[in-house]
């Protein structure tokens, strides 16, 4: 069995269209990465799988259970963490754990192993209320009251978004250790790369899924020669690559732009591009200390060519 | 399950800094002070004097309008524009003026005029003051009358006095009409506004959401948010009775017990009016808005100041909808009239209705809402 099954699903919000329509599957025991840019439905979809939103129309289901007609028995097995942190800011760290469990008749004690690794972390500040953690302490009580029950699938909305660098490593490393506690976890994010962390990944955009498949598929599938360049006038260079003919694509990427090349301009195609002619070119445009060479592409490079 | 969850209301009830000293404070001070200021009784009335006589008669009518302990005598003008004048500068707020020759045709047509002139910005005060000065010259034009026919010692002029007695608040004390009352708004903030503001609270920082993908039934949730208001009007409502008769010399004249019940239901139909407002509102603010809107209006629709039948007849009709209009009623029957609840069975239907309203309503718009 699936652990959720989404079928051409559509909400809209008075005239804006969140989902248009999506359709994919989740096996049982795997991380599924949902990514996107803000605004592309995952809050919306995520919502609608935790039973909190009705769609307009479509099919869900998770572990087995139409999310309208089986809400309960969804809410009883599911652990969602929304991207907002939402416990309560005025209840201590222990007590929000405990409110939790209690409510879904366990203890904490009871599924204490599967929380141990993350709890840890922040047992020493248990009396400590909610409100006063910072924002890394506050994910780890998230995921922990998520977690509590046990759930048989995890859902989490941008669960790192705020998050500063090692305590988002930490947390990734956190959900490989619950992948192999047989927790099924959808996951969505707005970085491009913790995609690769992802066993499976959907692209999404305008509320459609641009491509469903593993991170390593996707990449392999990016078929354009892509170059990473750099120059002194890093922003000049940007509009300086735009008006190059031989160009396709640019786009800034951190400390330098990936630009792809126009199949037809490529040499084995018959065309005349090559790295020193377009070095030459912008060298005459007042360039210096230009530095240009092929890359390999990753997600996002992927993900700028499926949006296009 | 409930169990659980009012273990945590609870906990998040006194470790509020604010809420749980305004469930004591605010019963306190409401009935310690609230009646002393919502007081319309008018003393200290400015009163210019213009005593264009200057006799005898003059000088006993202004010394017993003095002795009366309404008036202030605030200035004594020469004639009636300067003592206009002071009134237009608002230091005063009647003139009596004693025309010339007063004694003089009073003795001899028994018979004279005085003029009163009343300002009517506050009519409140200008009306009663006037009530106050009219009364006062009244009863000194009775003693001249007897004394006259004394002097001549004939002809005893039958003189009615009239002594009303006033059922049920015999002083006519403003606190004994006003402390039920004030209970009742007390009663209304505590289990109407709190529990609004709390579910609306949850809602704005996202934890109902995370209540909502729980195995928690709403229903459980809200009746568990509904309680400790529930017990804290019970508090309020004992705390306040309590006040009253320490401070305000006031018991019920019927019992207790008639007093909580209907606090029961009246407590049951407000605090479903708050899950109302609480479903509308996305925010603290709104909700707090729109509380005080209804409120506000229910207060002034229900007779606490001014009675039902001073209101024009539209809103006369609009009165019939606020439901704090019977429950202090009924408070103000028990307090003073000591009705049993045989006597109350129509406050009873209307309250009852209420509750009924407004759960059945915040049901509703709570499926639709989700």
């Amino acid at each position: 069995m699936k652990a959720v099954i989404v079928q051409e699903l559509e909400r809209s919000y008075d005239k804006v269209e969140a989902l248009k329509g999506i359709s994919f599957e989740v096996d049982q025991g795997e991380i599924f990465g949902i990514i996107g840019p803000d605004g592309a439905g995952k809050t919306t979809l995520f919502r609608i799988l935790t039973t909190l939103l009705l769609a307009d129309s479509g099919f869900a289901s998770v572990d087995g259970n139409e999310v309208v007609k089986d809400y309960k028995s969804i809410r009883k097995k599911i652990g969602y963490m929304p991207g907002r942190f939402s416990l309560y800011q005025d209840l201590t760290v222990e007590e929000n754990l405990k409110i939790f469990a209690s409510i879904f008749k366990t203890t904490i004690e009871e599924n204490y192993h599967l929380i141990k690794d993350i709890y840890q972390q922040i047992e020493p500040f248990k009396k400590r209320k909610a409100g006063a953690l910072s924002g890394g302490m506050k994910q780890k009580l998230a995921l922990s009251c998520a977690l509590i029950h046990k759930p048989v699938v995890l859902f989490l909305d941008e669960p790192t978004t705020g998050v500063d660098p090692v305590s988002r490593k930490e947390f990734w490393d956190m959900l490989d250790k619950l992948k192999h506690q047989g927790i099924t976890i959808l996951v969505s994010t707005p970085y491009m790369d913790e995609a690769s962390l992802c066993n499976r990944i959907g692209l999404i955009q305008d509320g459609n899924f641009l491509k469903i498949d593993t991170p390593e598929n996707i990449i392999n599938q990016y078929e354009n020669v892509l170059l990473a360049a750099q120059s002194n006038q890093m922003s000049k260079l940007l509009k300086d690559l735009r008006t190059e003919e031989d160009i396709n694509t640019c786009f800034a990427f951190g400390d330098s732009h990936h630009i792809t090349i126009k199949k037809e301009s490529l040499a084995e195609n018959g065309g005349n591009f090559s790295i020193d002619k377009l070095t030459m070119d912008l060298s005459n445009k007042g360039h210096k200390d230009i530095h240009i060479e092929p890359i390999k592409a990753g997600i996002e490079d992927c993900f700028m060519e499926l949006a296009k | 399950m409930l169990r659980f969850l009012l273990e945590k209301e609870f906990k998040q009830f006194f470790r509020n800094s604010f809420v749980p000293r305004m469930v004591i404070m605010f019963p306190l001070s409401a009935i310690l002070i609230y009646p002393l200021v919502a007081n319309f009784e008018v003393k200290n009335v400015n009163l210019s004097l213009v005593d264009h006589d200057k006799s005898s008669y003059s000088r006993n009518l202004v010394q017993k309008v003095v002795a009366s302990g309404y008036f202030n005598i605030t200035d004594i003008s020469t004639n009636y524009e300067d003592a206009l004048e002071t009134i237009e500068s608002d230091q005063a707020d009647l003139i009596l003026e004693i025309p010339p020759n007063f004694e003089r045709t009073l003795v001899k047509d028994k018979k004279a005029n005085l003029m009163i002139s009343a300002n009517a910005v506050n009519g409140n005060k200008g009306g009663l003051g006037t009530a106050y000065l009219v009364r006062i010259i009244s009863d000194y034009s009775g003693n001249i009358q007897a004394e006259l026919m004394g002097n001549h010692g004939r002809l005893k002029i039958p003189n009615l006095d009239i002594i009303p007695l006033y059922r049920y608040n015999p002083s006519l004390l403003y606190s004994v009409f006003m402390v039920p009352a004030i209970l009742i708004m007390v009663l209304a903030m505590i289990c109407g506004f709190l529990p609004a503001l709390n579910i609306v609270g949850e809602k704005e920082n996202g934890t109902i959401e995370q209540m909502n993908v729980t195995p928690v039934k709403k229903f459980t949730f809200i009746v568990s948010k509904l309680i400790p208001y529930w017990l804290s009007g019970y508090v309020v409502l004992t705390i306040g009775i309590t006040v009253s008769l320490l401070v305000w010399k006031l018991f019920p004249e019927g019992y207790l017990i008639t007093i909580y019940f209907f606090a029961t239901i009246f407590i049951l139909a407000f605090s479903g009016f708050g899950l109302v407002i609480s479903n509308y509102a996305v925010t603290v603010q709104q909700a707090m808005f729109m509380m005080f809107f209804f409120v506000l209006t229910f207060i002034f629709m229900s007779g606490l100041y001014t009675p039902v039948e001073n209101m024009p007849g539209w809103a006369q009709f609009i009165s019939h909808f606020s439901p704090l209009k019977y429950i202090i009623q009924v408070l103000r029957m028990v307090y003073l009239k000591g009705s049993s609840f045989n006597e109350l069975i129509p406050q009873f239907i209307a309250l009852c209705g209420f509750a009924i309203f407004f759960n059945g309503w915040a049901v509703l718009s709570y499926k639709k809402s989700s």
